[in-house]
């Protein structure tokens, strides 16, 4: 058996993490304080090691060079995302959710937390088949600016476009994904039309406000990052940015169910965790 | 009397399990035995194939005394009870001995990572941690387990003879000075151990 030879992983400790987390408050407004510490603590040792710092240098690396924080924010978060993930999630939003929106004029979804935008463009594609785009205006929004960018963009490798391929037909899909992008070497790009009615913004959930209100809102695999006391604020400014009987979509792990505002959300679909907001 | 199962500490707070390829069965029989009073919080890291379609929960509960459940975001972890990392999260032990999910990236392929589950069970529980590593076919838990045994904690790996895929107990064995095996003969012997160092976990927090 081989012995691999980075032996010694970087391993701070929470009190190290606590300093490190008060910098970034302190210097930037950026605050991680209410993010699950477990989670956090070992993202700052992944950075430490790809960047081979010491957690010394990493403060100073903070404090000096302030166009390393929008590198260090996106190593810390997580950007792990895919068009159409969970295609169950995707089905359920197309049986129960879009014959509803189709009632309202207008259909504003926030997607809070999108990352690199392939969940934004997943919704894009859905409501473009339901005939419903031309009255959609979609949000994704994030506290990093380079995930953003490459939303903006909207390439993507078109290896990965096979595989989301595969999750676009078991939503329910009736047609193919690749007529919504246009294929070139190995880079898929999402079709401008699509990008139509697309704003891509930076937010931060756990320091930013209401800023518009929603007929849906898509929020998936963000909370389980936050504790408690965060989830909760969180849960109430999406309740704030929701128009009577909108919708509220979250990841599969995630729940309503231990927040105050449980009462005030009426459940679309228990396993895909859809709630309607009907208090 | 000679143990021949050696557990560093005298008190035990929290059993973790890991394994992958040919360790359902072992894991299974052992669990199947843990008793209904078995006061420490235990969680169980399975690799599963995508290919992998039963119920797991179900089946673990199928013979066992205790309750078992696929873990949840922000739960406790209470005695009593067996938690089950879900399928595509990394599961992660707060600092305030709650469990937390992670998406993040796959490690060594696997998601949830053994590794990570470890890790962060040893920052929080040090000495007081147990972990078993049974059969599996990458070396998926080896850096948890030297955390473990770092942070002062146990680390049971099941004997290479008997287990089906003799890689992830290997692995782990190759970067411990002592390592400590078992064998499926000496699982009462640990749940022996186990209960009458197991404290519960109520009266440290």
């Amino acid at each position: 058996m081989k012995k691999t030879t980075e032996h010694k992983e970087p391993d701070i400790s929470f009190e190290q993490l606590e300093e490190i987390v008060n910098l970034l408050a302190a210097l930037y407004g950026q605050d991680f304080t209410e993010y699950s510490k477990a989670s956090l603590k070992r993202r700052v040792n992944r950075i430490l090691m790809k960047k081979h710092f010491t957690v010394y240098e990493l403060k100073q690396e903070i404090i000096n060079q302030p166009s390393f924080v929008d590198e260090l924010i996106l190593e810390i978060t997580v950007n792990v995302t895919e068009m159409f993930r969970d295609p169950a999630f995707y089905g359920a939003v197309r049986k129960k959710v879009l014959p509803y929106l189709k009632s309202f004029p207008r259909i504003k979804i926030w997607n809070a937390g999108c990352s690199t935008g392939e969940e934004v463009y997943s919704f894009a594609i859905m409501l473009d088949e339901s005939g419903m785009y031309a009255n959609s205006f979609l949000y994704g929004t994030d506290i990093n600016t380079r995930v953003l960018d490459k939303a903006r963009k909207g390439i993507y490798t078109l290896h990965q476009m096979k595989e989301y391929s595969e999750n676009y037909l078991k939503t329910g899909g009736t047609a193919s994904l690749a007529e919504f992008y246009s294929a070139a070497y190995d880079a898929a790009a999402i079709h401008q039309g699509l990008k139509k009615n697309v704003l891509f913004a930076t937010h931060n959930l756990a320091t930013d406000s209401v800023f518009n209100e929603f007929e849906m809102i898509v929020c998936r695999n963000v909370l389980i990052y936050f504790e408690n006391s965060l989830q909760e604020k969180v849960i109430q400014l999406f309740y704030d940015s929701l128009r009577p009987l909108g919708f509220l979509c979250l990841g599969s792990k995630e729940t309503i169910r231990f927040t105050e505002l449980r009462k005030k959300f009426r459940v679309v679909d228990q396993e895909q965790k859809i709630y309607q907001k009907i208090g | 009397m000679a143990e021949k199962i050696y557990i560093r500490s005298a008190n035990v707070d929290c059993l973790v399990i890991g394994g992958s390829a040919g360790a359902f069965e072992p894991i299974y029989d052992f669990v199947s035995q843990l008793p209904g009073t078995f006061p420490i919080p235990v969680v169980i890291v399975l690799h599963r194939g995508k290919g992998f379609k039963s119920n797991l929960t179900h089946l673990l509960q199928s013979k066992a005394k205790l309750r078992i459940k696929e873990a949840d975001e922000k739960e406790a972890l209470v005695p009593g009870t067996v938690f089950l990392a879900p399928v595509d999260f990394h599961l992660l032990i707060e600092p305030d001995r709650s469990l937390s999910l992670d998406g993040s990236e796959a490690v060594l392929y696997s998601r949830p990572s053994i590794d990570v589950t470890f890790d962060s069970a040893a920052d929080v529980y040090g000495k007081t941690l147990v972990s078993m590593i049974f059969s599996g076919a990458n070396s998926d838990g080896t850096m948890g387990c030297e955390r473990i045994d770092e942070k002062g904690g146990s680390v049971l790996i099941q004997h290479p003879d008997e287990a089906d895929v003799q890689t992830m107990p290997v692995s782990v064995a190759e970067r411990l000075k002592k390592p400590v095996f078992f064998t499926k003969a000496d699982f009462q012997d640990i749940i022996h151990r186990l209960t009458e160092t197991g404290k519960p976990i109520n009266k440290t927090v």
